[in-house]
Parts: structure tokens; C-alpha cells; sequence
């Protein structure tokens, strides 16, 4: 079947094409270039429309344990939002931490065709994966968690090789089925474990002697080494703590020019001025990432509401928990591996301290220059639910909507931002970058988020509208791998995802070590712990889609 | 003949996976690492490989269609059981979606005490590679391990090496209002756990006493539910001097009313030892009869446990109201699936309710069900997963022989395609 879309206007920065009227043909489930004379079986008229390809979520929990405590936990936040079945769809529910199915449904509905979890423990990633696999219409893929656990503190503390290192990490890469990695609050985690409360960069594991510093670079080395696209994706030291700008500025210096993703930054940019000693350091990281082009980062932007924050910092979750709101909350040790912390959290725009929050992640989505380097997300659901993107949106890309908002929070909060008088406002084009081109390029997805021929057909279309969160929440159709799935925002058919990996080759002798160690101390044979292809497409729903490294010959 | 090694068992709960099983045609025969549970769940012989109805064996087909015409028209069919792995259990929350029924994992009763407890004020947990390297202190409450698990000690305690211990011989253990059942507590070197016995409904007063005392609070008496209060003093010193404290519980085992209030307890006083300078988890005890893998699945399906109805065309979790015994007794019911891959033993409760059985080969009934469709088990007759007591760790199943049996999910799948 050929479908020909024709008229809108594209909005495609993998191309550099910035809102040119173009035709766009599909055939099986591809974009392709305009056949020559080929009879069009559908077509689609969207003249004066807005068109760009589906939108993909670098960093949202989206499958594991910690997101399934998360809703364990809160069965009154479901109550809220019931999503009852339909003929097409499946009954679940909504709000913070939506049910797998209503996950993919919402995203959909966005205009969303791929999400990615950024927290998958090597011990939990079967669940990862079939959490992801009841998550409809979506691409997902997982970024594998390392730095806390016992088998790489060991390593370093024997002083292995890195090449030892990179080993260790492409085999846990392809026994759970990741596409990038990520640390976490690097060997905090671990710390922990033997009663430590806090970890600054420098300061050591009092079991192993080693420092998060350490572990960043033996991380971000193998990552660069072994050849995967997506750069260490990591969740800092003193997530939270008035002050950790520093810690952050300090964290890119002490990576040393090496490829290296920041995530939820907004966590990780704060100062210890003002009266209640807590203050913006958005401008100081802002400049820092301007100044450093071998950064990424994503915001974590906090939007003012009822969520809950999970997240593997166990060590930072456990400090936070007198934040708790409603008061409960959950954390665990996991399978010398890591652990995980669960706490809901209310941010409300009276609040000083989430006031400047919110302020902080808009700064540094307005002072960051260059948008390939910088992701729309609210790290889902810690910062705020994933629902709320099309308004993240239009406070990025409506000035006045912006300072209205400002308006009303916390007087204090007010005083202490430069938000007022920042003048920028993001272009369509530039939202396409931090949400499609931008993402695919940083996650290493060689045939999605563009819109030239080859690609998938993962296309969403909206009606331009001044009201840019009306816009963003409600597109007239989005087509995921070239089948039409929504209609004016709802939901018209689901088809299944595929699950994106990279499979590094590592050198087999790596398993003599590791065998010897899943034997001795942990809990299932090391055969046991890797995932099989079939787990994941033995349902018949599910597909892998293996991308190349860095230095394959396409 | 052949011979399996390192299978995993879905039947323990505590993720045991170097089994060795000779296999024979059909026939099983665990050659090493069996025991009292694992050995007679893997060697249980198929009996029927054919689905009836009514008592008359029939086709697959037949029998999925039978399932089918008894749900169609029914106002609240009742799933129970819900005793099996991930797959099955998608298949299930679809029929259940569908049919506008309520399911109900037959071990919810007991897991709803760490349910009310989780959703009122959370814990901090821990999971079994933590236990095995760095548990100094294990406090036992009111559960006999061994008979929950029997290879826990030898697995997760009594392990010859850990990481950080320099002897696992040298773990305490203490038991708390019930006494163990054997020995496989006493370590290696002859030391026998601690046991401090009460009756089982006195244990609210007792944590409640050991809880104060860790958060050192007076206590004015001198014995409570007959165990010394001195003697309490001393385990909250233990507990307050542990490295690494781990306090464990059956929620099942706990078998009083309102025995959430004591698990709440046990839990916030286990936050309480984490703010006074040491680190303390919790480990319930859990993952029988895919009790961990039905809450896992409907938790992320729903965004509730599986004791959950669909009657109005989305999920509504109640602990009480949703309960298979109370549905049957209300008279709420209007069918009856009983679901039920792992034990032949489980059968379902007695019934005038046209009742579908999707049951393990080798099930036997004192009231023929209307249909009855033999499924394989996972972990013996088909691949699969199963979630362990600590609910993170989802171990995968292997299949061992060539059976022909049909999984959980495929009847389930075709009596939903079916309705």
C-alpha cells in the first residue's frame, strides 16, 4: 500500500528542512522518495498542517520495578484517573505512573512513537523488558545501570584494565538488552549498602577506596570505547542538595572532554544563595554545557502537582523521604547490583523551594543555546507525568504564557530567577530537535526521528495553533510505522513496538570471572541472568532492532 | 533420557535454579538440589492431557468454545487461582478485561497484610544476593522459614563465602513468636538460632514493645505475651548493633486479624534502626503459586494487585470487597474461573457456579468443574517467567520435556478471542 501525505509542512532537522511545504510517500511502513508513477492507495491532505516524525522520550520510567512499587504504592492516585476499555483499547489507568497500556496510548496521543527507560538494573531488566512489552504502539529500549555495583567496584579496586572494564560492560549491555548506560548516583548506591549517607565526587567508598569521580571515567571510557552511540547517561552525586551546582560543574570538568549525558540537570543545578540559602545555578550549568560540547543534557523540568519520584538513588530517595507526600515511601538494597527509591512527591508553586524548581529547568532549557544538546523531558514521573509535555512546551516557546505563569508562584522564587527577562522563545524547528532529530541522533537510532527517505514512518501531524499546548496534546493523526494509530488525539488502532539494542561484542573469556562471581555471590547462575532474544519476541508481539556502533561500516 | 542442569524452580519462592532433572519421556526425576517442595512440584506425573466437559473428554477446541459460551452472558465471572507465570497472566488480565470480571490471586488474604501496610506507609526492603553477603543479624517473625523454603539458610545464610563477612558461621539468627520447624537455621558450626515463642495473635504486642525499645522508649513492664521485656531489650540492642539487619515475615503466617498493623510496625521500625546511625531491611516472604508474579503483572497492567474487578470497564482494587471467598459467599459471582498452572492440590473452592478449570495436569476434583482444560506448568512444560519472593528478580523458566500440554496463556488467549 502507498500512502501519499501530501502538502503539510515539514519540519524535519535530520534534513535541515525548517517548515517547507513537501510530500511525504509511505510503503510498507517506510518513508520512501516519490515513485515514479506508483498508484497512491491513500492519501492525506495536510495542507497548512504541521508535520514532523513521531516524538521520542530519551529519559522516562517507563518499565522496571522501581515504576511498578511506584504504582503499588499509590492506589488513590489511580482512582482519579480510571481509563476505562474500549473496543481497541485496553482499561487501565492514568495520572503519575499510568498503567503499560495507557502509557503507550498517551504518549501516542502526543504525538510520541518511542520511549526509552533510563534505569534498567542489570538483575531486573527481564522486567524492564516485559513491562516495555505491554506497552503498545511505542519503541522502547533501556539504558543498563552500572556503577554501584559490587562486580565493577571490585574491579577497580583490583586495578583491572579498561579494557577488562569495557568488556564487563558490552557483556552486561547484550545480556540485558540495552541500548546505552547509565550510573547513578556513581557507587552511592553501593555506599549506602555499608550505612554512607552521602557521596560527593571526590570522596570514597569507605569499602572499596573508590570515588564516583573514578567511576564516571572508567564508565564513560568504555562507553566511548566499545562504540555505543549514546554517551554515559548519568544521574550525578548529591541529587537534590542546595549547593550541587558545584558538584555538577565539577563532574564535567573531571570527565575530561569524554562524551557524557547529564540527566534531570534541573536536580543538579543548585546554588546555596539567598535567604533560605537555596538558589538558581542554571546560568553557571548553562554556560558550562555552551562552553563543553562533549555534554548532553535533559531537564528533569518540575511542573507544579501531585507525581512520584522513583529512581535507583536509594541513597538520595532515603534523604528525600521527609519530602514524602502523601507520607509513604519505599526503598530498597537490590541483588548487589543497586537499588531504588520511591517517594510521591506534591510540588506546588506556593512551595519556595519547588517554585525555584520549576524556575531553575525553564533557565536552563532558555540558556542552553545549541537544542541538539539539550532534551525535553521531565524525567517521568519525578519531575511531573509525561501528560504534561504540550505545556512544557508552550512555556518554552510562549514568552508571554511564560511570565504570566512566572507570575504566580512564590513571591521569593520570583526575586531569586532571571527568568522574567529572558527573551527566547523556542521555534517549532527547535522543539523538532529536542524531541525527534536531536534524540534519534543522541540515542544512536540510525532510521527514526527523521523524515527522509529510509526512515520509518513514524509521523505525527498537528494544526498549527498560537496555543502551543493545544497544539502539542491533541495531533490530527500520527502514523507509527506507517499505520494510522490517532485520530485527533485518540487512539484508532495499536500495532507493537519494537525493542532498540545494541549488541557490542566483547571478548568471551569475560564469563571465566563472572561465573566464578554469579556462583559465589549472588543469587541465580550466571546462564540464568542473560536474557535470550526470545524472551522478548516469544509472545509474537515483540521485535529487536539492533543498531550499529560507532566505527560499523553501515 | 537426558539430563538438565541449572533449571530454575518457580515453586519455592526463593529462586532456586541449580536443579539437576533427569528427564524421561514425561517423566521427571530431580537428581540434585531437590527438596521437600521443589522435588514432588517437578516429579508430579501427568494424568490428563485431554480438556473435558461435563466429564466427557473433548477437543481443545470444544472446551475453549464451552469456556466461551459460560462467560458470555455472565454479570461478574470471578477468576481465581491466578497461580501462574507472566504469560498466563497477560492472558488472563486480557480475559478479564474483556469479560468484565474480577480476579483474585488465591494467596492475596495473606499478601494484603503487606499491601495495607506498602500503601499506608511503605518499607524499606532488601533483596536475597543482599541477604546472602551481608546479613550479620536475621530476626525471624512469627514464620517457619523452612517450611516456607527449605534451602533459604543453606542458600542465603549459610552460603560458604560472602563478600563482606568474614564468616558466614558467625550470623545470628532469632526467631520471634514461633519456633522453627527443624534446624537449618543452626549454622554450620552448631549454633542454634535464638527462639523466643509466643502465641502467634500476641505479636502486635510484642512488636510493638521491640519497636519502642529501638526507638528506646520506657517500657514499664517486665514480660509481655510471656517473653521477657529484657530479652526484647537485647534484640533491639542486637538490631540497633548490626551491620546489616534483615527482619523477615510471612504475611501469610501471620495469622490474626489486622495483621497489616503488625507488618506497619515491623516496617516503620525497621525505618526507625535506619535513622539511628545503622542500616536494617525488610525481606517478606512471598513468590508461591505465582503469587509475586500475578501482582507483578496486574500492577503494571493496572496499576493495582491482583485482587482486582473490571466489572465497570476499568480496574477497581479493593483488599476486601474483591476477595474470591466473599464474592462466592455474597452471592456477587456469577462463574467461576479457577486458574491454577503450579498445584494440583489447589483446587477450587466448592462451588454451585458454572466453573471453568484451567488447572495443572494431575488435578482431581471432588465436584466435576463444567470444563476442565489441563495446562502445562511453567518451568516443566513450556518456558516462562516467575517472579520471586523479592519481587525483583524474575527468574526464567525452562522447558524440560515435550509434553504437548497447552500453556496458561494459550487456552486463556483463545477462550478471550473466543468470548
Amino acid at each position: 500500500m502507498l500512502i501519499k501525505l501530501t502538502g503539510g509542512i515539514v519540519y524535519d532537522p535530520a534534513s535541515g528542512i525548517d517548515g517547507q511545504q513537501q510530500d511525504i510517500y509511505i510503503r510498507d511502513g517506510r518513508i520512501i522518495a516519490k515513485p515514479a508513477d506508483a498508484v497512491v492507495d491513500k492519501e492525506y491532505d495536510l495542507k497548512g498542517k504541521v508535520v514532523m516524525s513521531g516524538a521520542i522520550d530519551m529519559h522516562t520510567h517507563i518499565g522496571g520495578g522501581k515504576g511498578n512499587i511506584a504504582r503499588t504504592l499509590l492506589p488513590e492516585d489511580h482512582r482519579q484517573d480510571p481509563v476505562y476499555r474500549s473496543d481497541i483499547t485496553r482499561s487501565g489507568c492514568g495520572h503519575a505512573m499510568p498503567s503499560t497500556f495507557v502509557t503507550g496510548y498517551r504518549y501516542a496521543e502526543m504525538g510520541y512513537t518511542a520511549g526509552f527507560e533510563p534505569a534498567v538494573l542489570p538483575n531486573n531488566a527481564r522486567q524492564a523488558h516485559m513491562e516495555m512489552g505491554d506497552i503498545p504502539i511505542l519503541d522502547k529500549g533501556g539504558y543498563v545501570m552500572l556503577g554501584s555495583d559490587d562486580y565493577l567496584l571490585r574491579m577497580l579496586t583490583a586495578k583491572k584494565d579498561q579494557k577488562a572494564i569495557n568488556d564487563y560492560v558490552a557483556w552486561t549491555m547484550t545480556g540485558a538488552k540495552a541500548i546505552g548506560v547509565k550510573v547513578v548516583n556513581p557507587g552511592g548506591i553501593n555506599a549506602f549498602k555499608f550505612n554512607q549517607r552521602k557521596l560527593d565526587l571526590d570522596e570514597q567508598n569507605s569499602h572499596y577506596g573508590v570515588t564516583p569521580r573514578e567511576i564516571l571515567r572508567v564508565l564513560a571510557t568504555a562507553v566511548k570505547e566499545i562504540g555505543v552511540a549514546h554517551p554515559l547517561h548519568v544521574h550525578g552525586c548529591n541529587l537534590g542538595v542546595p549547593g550541587n551546582v558545584q558538584t555538577t560543574l565539577d563532574t564535567i570538568q573531571g570527565i575530561g572532554g569524554l562524551p557524557m549525558h547529564l540527566t534531570h540537570i534541573q536536580f543538579h543545578s543548585y546554588g546555596t544563595e539567598g535567604d533560605f540559602k537555596f538558589s538558581s545555578g542554571a546560568a553557571q550549568i548553562a554556560e558550562a554545557i555552551n562552553r563543553n560540547k562533549n555534554i548532553t543534557i535533559d531537564v528533569g523540568q518540575i511542573l507544579f502537582g501531585q507525581t512520584v519520584t522513583a529512581s535507583g538513588d536509594n541513597m538520595r530517595q532515603h534523604a528525600n523521604h521527609k519530602h514524602a507526600s502523601p507520607n509513604k515511601w519505599v526503598t530498597m538494597d537490590i541483588e548487589c547490583d543497586a537499588g531504588c527509591g520511591v517517594v510521591p512527591f506534591k510540588y506546588k508553586d506556593q512551595n519556595f523551594v519547588n517554585a525555584l524548581q520549576w524556575a531553575i529547568g525553564l533557565e536552563t532549557f532558555l540558556l542552553v543555546n545549541d537544542p541538539w544538546r539539550i532534551f525535553l523531558t521531565t524525567d517521568h514521573p519525578n519531575g511531573a507525568p509525561f501528560t504534561s509535555y504540550p505545556h512544557l512546551i508552550r512555556l518554552l516557546m510562549d514568552r508571554s504564557f511564560r511570565n504570566d505563569m512566572l507570575a504566580t508562584i512564590h513571591p521569593e522564587a520570583q526575586k531569586m530567577t532571571t527568568l522574567a527577562s529572558i527573551e527566547r522563545e523556542y521555534t517549532l524547528q527547535e522543539i523538532a530537535i529536542m524531541t525527534r532529530a536531536g534524540a534519534a541522533k543522541l540515542i544512536g537510532l540510525k532510521d527514526r526521528g527523521g523524515l527522509s527517505a529510509g526512515n520509518w514512518a513514524d509521523i505525527t501531524v498537528y494544526t498549527d495553533n498560537a496555543d502551543r499546548q493545544k497544539m502539542f496534546e491533541k495531533p490530527d493523526y500520527v502514523f507509527k510505522d506507517g499505520q494510522l494509530v490517532v485520530v485527533d488525539g485518540k487512539v484508532v488502532s495499536t500495532k507493537w513496538g519494537t525493542t532498540h539494542v545494541v549488541k557490542p561484542e566483547f571478548d568471551a573469556s569475560v564469563e571465566k570471572g563472572l561465573k566464578d562471581y554469579f556462583d559465589r555471590y549472588l543469587t541465580m547462575k550466571l546462564g540464568n541472568f542473560k536474557i535470550s532474544d526470545d524472551e522478548i519476541t516469544e509472545d509474537g508481539r515483540g521485535s529487536i532492532s539492533v543498531h550499529p556502533l560507532q566505527g560499523d561500516v553501515a | 533420557m537426558t539430563e538438565i542442569t541449572e533449571v530454575p524452580s518457580p515453586f519455592c519462592g526463593i529462586g532456586t535454579d541449580d536443579l539437576t532433572i533427569k528427564v524421561d519421556g514425561v517423566l521427571l526425576k530431580v537428581i540434585e538440589n531437590g527438596c521437600a517442595v521443589n522435588t514432588p512440584a517437578f516429579e508430579q506425573p501427568i494424568t490428563d492431557t485431554q480438556a473435558r466437559v461435563s466429564g466427557q473428554e473433548v477437543s481443545l477446541d470444544v472446551a475453549v468454545a464451552k469456556a466461551a459460551e459460560l462467560l458470555k452472558d455472565t454479570k461478574l465471572p470471578l477468576i481465581g487461582g491466578c497461580a501462574t507465570d507472566v504469560n498466563g497472566m497477560r492472558g488472563l488480565l486480557a480475559l478479564a478485561d474483556k469479560a468484565g470480571a474480577v480476579i483474585d490471586n488465591m494467596n492475596f488474604t495473606g499478601a494484603r497484610n503487606n499491601f495495607l501496610a506498602l500503601q499506608d506507609s511503605g518499607w524499606m526492603n532488601t533483596t536475597l544476593a543482599e541477604v546472602k553477603n551481608r546479613c550479620d543479624l536475621l530476626l525471624v517473625v512469627g514464620t517457619d522459614v523452612e517450611a516456607f523454603a527449605p534451602r533459604f539458610f543453606e542458600r542465603y545464610l549459610w552460603n560458604k563465602e560472602s563478600m563482606f563477612l568474614e564468616d558466614t558461621s558467625s550470623r545470628e539468627v532469632i526467631y520471634l513468636g514461633r519456633a522453627p520447624s527443624g534446624t537449618a537455621s543452626t549454622s554450620p558450626t552448631g549454633k542454634a538460632a535464638q527462639v523466643l515463642p509466643c502465641a502467634i495473635e500476641d505479636l502486635p504486642e510484642v512488636i510493638a514493645v521491640l519497636r519502642a525499645l529501638v526507638k528506646k522508649q520506657p517500657i514499664r513492664v517486665t514480660s509481655v505475651a510471656g517473653i521477657a521485656v529484657a530479652d526484647l531489650q537485647t534484640i533491639a540492642d542486637k538490631l540497633l548493633a548490626a551491620t546489616y539487619g534483615v527482619v523477615t515475615w510471612g504475611a501469610g503466617a501471620l495469622a490474626f486479624k489486622q495483621a497489616e498493623l503488625t507488618v506497619q510496625t515491623l516496617s516503620e521500625m525497621i525505618k526507625d534502626l535506619n535513622n539511628q546511625n545503622t542500616r536494617c531491611s525488610g525481606l517478606p516472604l512471598a513468590g508461591k503459586e505465582g503469587d509475586q508474579t500475578a501482582n507483578q503483572v496486574c500492577g503494571w497492567t493496572t496499576g493495582y494487585p491482583a485482587r482486582t474487578r473490571f466489572s465497570s470497564g476499568y480496574p477497581e482494587y479493593d483488599p476486601f470487597l474483591n476477595e474470591t471467598k466473599v464474592l462466592l459467599e455474597n452471592g456477587e459471582a456469577d462463574a467461576l474461573v479457577w486458574v491454577q498452572a503450579f498445584n494440583v492440590n489447589a483446587v477450587p473452592p466448592e462451588t454451585n457456579l458454572p466453573t471453568i478449570v484451567v488447572g495443572r495436569s494431575g488435578m482431581t476434583f471432588t465436584k466435576e468443574p463444567d470444563v476442565f482444560i489441563p495446562v502445562g506448568t511453567p518451568g516443566i512444560d513450556h518456558a516462562g517467567h516467575a517472579y520471586r519472593m523479592d519481587n525483583v528478580v524474575a527468574i526464567r523458566l525452562k522447558k524440560l520435556r515435550e509434553s504437548g500440554l497447552p500453556s496458561t496463556a494459550e487456552v486463556l488467549n483463545a477462550i478471550e478471542q473466543a468470548l
